[in-house]
């Protein structure tokens, strides 16, 4: 019966297509996306930063963590005393500057990865949870958001990883937990607006179990914003990770992190200036890669902008 | 607006309280014994330990351990530094002022330079200056701050020799601390020379804390303008033949600064956060670097201490700021 009356409202049918089909949201999403030049290279940057990232075990000239004693503070080619062999230089005990800044693009992407996805995870959660049942959850979890708000990221990031001890892991951990506030306060900002349309009504007068409305039915709804907040996530999280690196709370020497990298090569700024401008323009780019995406994506995804 | 005023403040209270939670919480969650933490000592006889515990309060029940903290907190007592033995707040008082100046003077520089180039990058819009503008805003978004400071220290310090490495001042000077700002201080000595190398100190730091909220805020003040520019009012403004420059500066700038004024407000949090990388480059005495020393020297009651004292000062600036917005605009204040 249901199926019947679907079949004869499908504007799909053969009389009408020709007259107007909706374009496919994909479709629609790509050509605004495409016109934003900023958006398509920073998209261009990060894949290639992603391809050395996933193949630095092969297409690094060296091993990371191999000294060569006879090559300690080797200028870049193109300087006087550079070689071939280490195109961008060595650092101060002889391993190969871009090797470790390959390698260091594997876990700049991981940390973007596993920071964004558990920030990600925690805040959607909180902000389904406050959103939907609202009332003395949402009163809890939203007081517990702006506390974390309320502190300056970076010292939270500081004083966490401070706590759990220095390392990546705990870098990861504390970054994470910083951002979620940002999540949750979009998810349930999205949800406030979705929960009392009728679609929504509908389903729940069908029956829809909460679960089912919240994870099935309004969700895909509020994914907009998210998408946006959790590409910019990446660069906060690669940025607060480098920062916590150089301040020696996150991941330690040998490590090829690039915040990690600077600090430890903190004393040889001035003889062999190479050394510390490598990973910054690394962290840099990767992190201006991921605004870019972030800020095309928001132009491209909310309709609000669309012309 | 007595209750306006009043409504926010209370509001204020619960976050204070979550904060100093927090803050309590956080230290209970140090790996290893409090005890050992705090006295250091290593194989401490039982009797000694159960002495110590009771000395310290921490034999009683959680809560109350919590009520003590917060009374301690609300009369000013912010425990002994483990290192210095000095209190904390004493410390924390006597380096705030270079914090305070340091980032005054940056979200001056920002504000100084942001807004006038937001403002013309939304008038010239879709120019080679918006373009250039907003590419430049957005790369200082982006920007590792501690590797942008190394990289003006190599260029300016120790290139050209045009600024100091570090420090506040150099050493031949040495002023009174009055105010405990440093410009301030030497001008009331009359220290002219003192007033200039505390100003040739101030100025890599300062371009340096206040890149993040330049960027934010030619950014807001871009997109600010732009909305305003395309109102009714600013066309009946420019039909009646108003020139130009009145437009602008007069009918769309005064309500485009209203977004603009909430974000530099909201960017003190991002100052202080700042200034812990900020102040460890460029060795400035401030409470950022003190924190990261107390880090580093397992100091963990000034850490707790100055935690709570930065997140107090940042709830109380944007405290200030809500108020202030609501005083200069009407449609807010009567929202509620």
């Amino acid at each position: 019966m249901s199926a019947e009356f679907s079949t004869n409202a499908d504007p799909a049918t053969p009389e009408t297509v020709a007259v107007s089909r909706p374009p496919h949201p994909l479709t629609e999403f790509w050509y605004h996306f495409r016109q934003n030049k900023g958006a398509l290279a920073g998209l261009v940057v990060i894949l290639m930063i992603a391809t050395i990232a996933v193949l630095a075990g092969v297409i690094a000239p060296h091993d990371p963590d191999i000294q060569y004693r006879d090559a300690i503070l080797t200028p870049p080619v193109w300087q006087e005393g550079g070689s071939w062999t280490y195109i961008l230089g060595t650092d101060d005990i002889g391993r190969d500057m871009l090797s470790r800044l390959m390698y260091g693009a594997r876990l700049s992407m991981m940390i973007g990865l596993i920071v964004v996805t558990l920030s990600l995870a925690v805040g959607l959660g909180l902000g389904l949870l406050a959103g939907f049942f609202g009332g003395i959850a949402d009163v809890l979890i939203m007081r517990a958001m702006d506390i974390l708000l309320a502190l300056p990221s970076l010292l939270l990031a500081v004083v966490v990883a401070a706590i759990l001890g220095p390392g990546l892991v705990n870098a990861m951990l504390a970054v994470s937990v910083v951002v979620i506030p940002h999540y949750a306060r979009l998810t349930r900002a999205a949800v406030l607006a979705e929960v009392n349309k009728d679609y929504v009504v509908a389903s729940r007068v069908a029956g829809a179990g909460p679960l089912r409305l919240m994870l099935i039915v309004v969700l895909p709804n509020c994914l907009a914003p998210l998408i946006v907040q959790a590409t910019l996530g990446f660069s906060t999280a690669i940025l607060d990770a480098a920062a916590l690196g150089f301040l020696g709370l996150g991941a330690q020497p040998p490590t090829p992190e690039w915040g990690t990298m600077l600090a430890s090569s903190l004393q040889f700024l001035q003889r062999a200036p190479w050394v510390v401008t490598w990973p910054g323009i690394a962290i840099l780019v990767t992190v201006l890669a991921f605004n870019l995406l972030g800020d095309g994506l928001r132009d491209a995804l909310d309709p609000k902008l669309k012309r | 607006m007595l209750r306006f005023i009043l409504t926010r403040v209370s509001l204020v209270i619960p976050t204070f309280l979550g904060i100093t939670f927090l803050t309590f919480i956080l230290i209970r969650l140090v790996p290893g014994d409090p005890i050992e933490v705090r006295v250091g000592e290593r194989g401490i006889a039982p009797e000694r330990l159960a002495a110590l515990r009771h000395e310290l309060g921490l034999d009683r029940p959680l809560w109350q351990q919590f009520l003590d903290y917060v009374g301690n907190v609300l009369s000013g007592d912010f425990g002994l530094s483990l290192v210095t033995h000095n209190s904390v707040l004493s410390e924390f008082i006597a380096l705030f002022p270079a914090t305070l100046e340091l980032a005054m003077c940056a979200m001056l520089f920002a504000t100084l330079v942001g807004l006038p180039a937001g403002i013309l990058a939304a008038v010239k819009r879709g120019s080679l200056f918006d373009h250039g503008v907003m590419g430049i805003s957005l790369t200082g978004y982006s920007m590792p701050i501690f590797w942008w400071g190394l990289l003006l220290i190599l260029f300016f310090s120790v290139g050209l020799g045009w600024t100091p490495v570090s420090g506040r001042l150099d050493l031949i000077h040495y002023v009174e601390p009055v105010t405990g700002f440093m410009l301030i201080d030497t001008l009331m000595a009359g220290e002219y020379e003192a007033f200039r190398s505390a100003l040739g100190h101030l100025v890599l730091p300062t371009i340096v804390l206040g890149t993040v909220p330049l960027a934010v805020v030619a950014r807001m003040t871009r997109s600010a303008m732009l909305e305003v520019l395309g109102e009714d009012y600013i066309r009946t403004a420019r039909a009646k033949g108003l020139d130009s420059g009145r437009v602008i500066g007069m009918h769309a700038l005064r309500n485009a600064l209203i977004p603009v004024v909430t974000v530099i407000g909201l960017q003190v949090g991002t100052l202080l956060g700042g200034a812990i990388l900020t102040e460890t480059i460029f060795s400035w005495p401030g409470v950022g670097k003190w924190l990261i020393e107390s880090i580093n020297r397992r100091d963990y009651p000034a850490l707790q201490g100055g935690v709570l004292l930065i997140a107090t000062s940042v709830i109380l600036v944007n405290l200030l700021v809500d108020v202030l917005y609501g005083v200069l605009n009407p449609r807010i204040r009567h929202a509620r």
